[in-house]
């Protein structure tokens, strides 16, 4: 459930867009969030206190200075930028075993009283079981709820978008029946089918990849998802893509394959 | 007349459906409650009791820190346990523990009855500590409530730029909640360490439900009980929270020789 930060008024989100990470294969949609909170550095109001996540503290992540670098962070953390109306859920650990059908309903439960108008969840896909089609052109992909698909279907046919492609349910028994399938992609399959059901307006953008520096991958998605959101403008051109450089990498993505190596080794 | 296929999957159904319900019911984590025990029937009541200060050691050695130093040094009655199951550990509701079982007991300070301790050696496992904390809590009624953990975790867990080889541990780190505003005993962890486990998870607790609360972490190179990772805690003892129930001024020389005793007679056991 939602808790806002400090004593103050629960904010109002009603006609925000929500913007969440599944845990999925190489955390892209993590660190793509992340990506998006220190670059428009986005205040904190509130938590995302579940029993669905497993539990984990540490100080800021997006420290500045001395100053706040001392402020305790959790696992699910709700930031927000009214002005861009856009509200974010940071999701910082992965999911108990046999929680996920519980998160998704308390979250879907969440954006429906808080009245949020969409919800795009960032996620990938274990980039090895790609389909021969899945392997032409680029590596990102886009799924719309039905309830999405009237307002916002029109702009992905002009920004060229790729919809992620169904695959058959029996291949080569039947290649009728065809079903969506996102290995890796974590919560992806079960909420976009939830919000579905549900006629919550939901988008979900994805990439291919596969575990290893990640950095790469996220700043591909984030970028991906600015074409169409527009949040960081290109500094030459406003109607360019933003380049990498234009997204603040945070601190705490330091030493991210573990501590030094012992000296005697060289 | 019923197929005899039937009746085999019915029975399997069942099976299935009793074995789902006893793992979900294993699982439960039962708080039992001493005091609160009405003498006649033995029913729990359903009152909160006031707390002031509760005091949680997770771990081996940060539970024996707990008892050389606080729970000797005062005057402390039984209170309550807590009981669960899981892969790892399995705890009893009994209170005659050896240092080498798993259990999670609680005391009481007998001239202060608001302060409570907890020692806790086992293993919660992820899908049991929101129970722990929910069923622990539940039962406190918050009276300037300021809580202090200990931890411990292994040196290789901590992330530096240098090598881990080459840091001088056991060493102490502090993480605190927003509404904690004392100083530290120690140094507070740098990103990018995390904490995970029980002590993230009351710290997660009191930052969401702003209680003041610290957490210090003990990072050490021995995972069993040892002399030297207990001894790290000792910055601890001038916390405000600690300070008060350390009546005795330590002769720590004294203290260390029983204690070493104790722990010798614990590891023949």
């Amino acid at each position: 459930m939602f808790v806002p930060c400090g004593s103050s008024a629960p904010p109002d989100f009603e006609g925000f867009t929500l913007l969440l990470p599944a845990v999925s294969v190489g955390n892209v949609g993590q660190l793509a969030v992340d990506l998006v909170i220190f670059t428009l550095d986005m205040p904190k109001v509130g938590y995302f206190y579940t029993d669905c996540l497993v539990p984990m503290v540490g100080n800021n992540p997006y420290a500045t200075a001395e100053e706040n670098s001392t402020e305790l962070s959790i696992n699910a953390e709700v930031y927000s930028l009214p002005s861009k109306k856009l509200v974010v859920l940071q999701i910082r650990s992965p999911f108990v075993n046999n929680k996920y059908r519980s998160f998704c309903q308390t979250l879907l439960s969440w954006v429906k009283s808080s009245r949020c108008a969409k919800v795009i969840l960032l996620s990938s896909s274990h980039a090895y079981q790609c389909d021969d089609q899945q392997l032409h052109g680029t590596p990102l992909r886009y799924l719309f709820s039905p309830a999405i698909q009237k307002t916002a279907g029109e702009l992905m046919q002009r920004l060229n978008w790729k919809e992620m492609e169904k695959v058959a349910a029996y291949p080569g028994v039947n290649d009728t029946e065809m079903v969506l399938r996102i290995p890796g992609g974590g919560i992806t399959t079960l909420l976009f089918s939830e919000s579905c059901s549900n006629r919550i307006q939901m988008a979900v953008l994805l990439k291919f990849c596969s575990e290893g520096d990640n950095i790469p991958d996220a700043l591909a998605l984030v970028n991906y998802l600015n074409e169409w959101l527009q949040l960081v403008k290109s500094e030459q051109n406003s109607a360019a893509p933003a380049t990498p450089s234009q997204w603040k990498i945070p601190h705490s993505w330091r030493l991210l394959f573990g501590s030094g190596l012992p000296p005697a080794l060289f | 007349p019923y197929c005899t296929t039937c009746v085999l999957i019915h029975c399997l159904f069942c099976l299935h459906l009793t074995y789902l319900f006893l793992f979900l019911y294993a699982r439960e984590v039962h708080i039992l409650w001493f005091s609160k025990l009405s003498a006649s029937t033995g029913s729990f009541t359903d009152e909160q009791f006031p707390c002031s200060k509760f005091i949680l050691a997770i771990g081996h050695n940060s539970v024996a820190f707990l008892s050389s130093f606080v729970l000797n040094s005062g005057c402390w009655e039984a209170a309550g346990s807590v009981k669960l199951w899981n892969e790892w550990c399995r705890t009893s509701n009994t209170t005659s523990v050896l240092p080498t079982d798993a259990f999670c007991l609680f005391y009481k300070l007998i001239s202060d009855p608001t302060v409570l301790l907890c020692q806790c050696n086992c293993y919660v496992a992820e899908d049991q500590q929101f129970q722990w904390l929910e069923k622990v809590f539940g039962c406190m009624r918050e009276e300037d409530l300021q809580v202090t953990i200990l931890s411990t975790c292994p040196v290789t867990d901590y992330k530096t730029p240098e090598s881990t080889l080459t840091l001088p541990s056991p060493f102490l780190k502090a993480l605190k909640t927003k509404d904690f505003k004392e100083t530290t005993c120690c140094p507070l962890l740098e990103q990018p360490n995390i904490v995970q486990g029980l002590p993230a998870a009351v710290l997660s607790y009191c930052q969401v439900w702003q209680i003041p609360a610290v957490l210090y972490q003990c990072y050490t190179d021995v995972i069993s009980l040892d002399t030297v990772t207990i001894e790290a805690f000792k910055p601890v003892l001038s916390s405000k929270n600690l300070k008060s129930l350390v009546k005795v001024k330590l002769n720590f020389k004294d203290k260390w020789k029983v204690l070493s005793l104790l722990i010798l007679e614990c590891l023949r056991v």
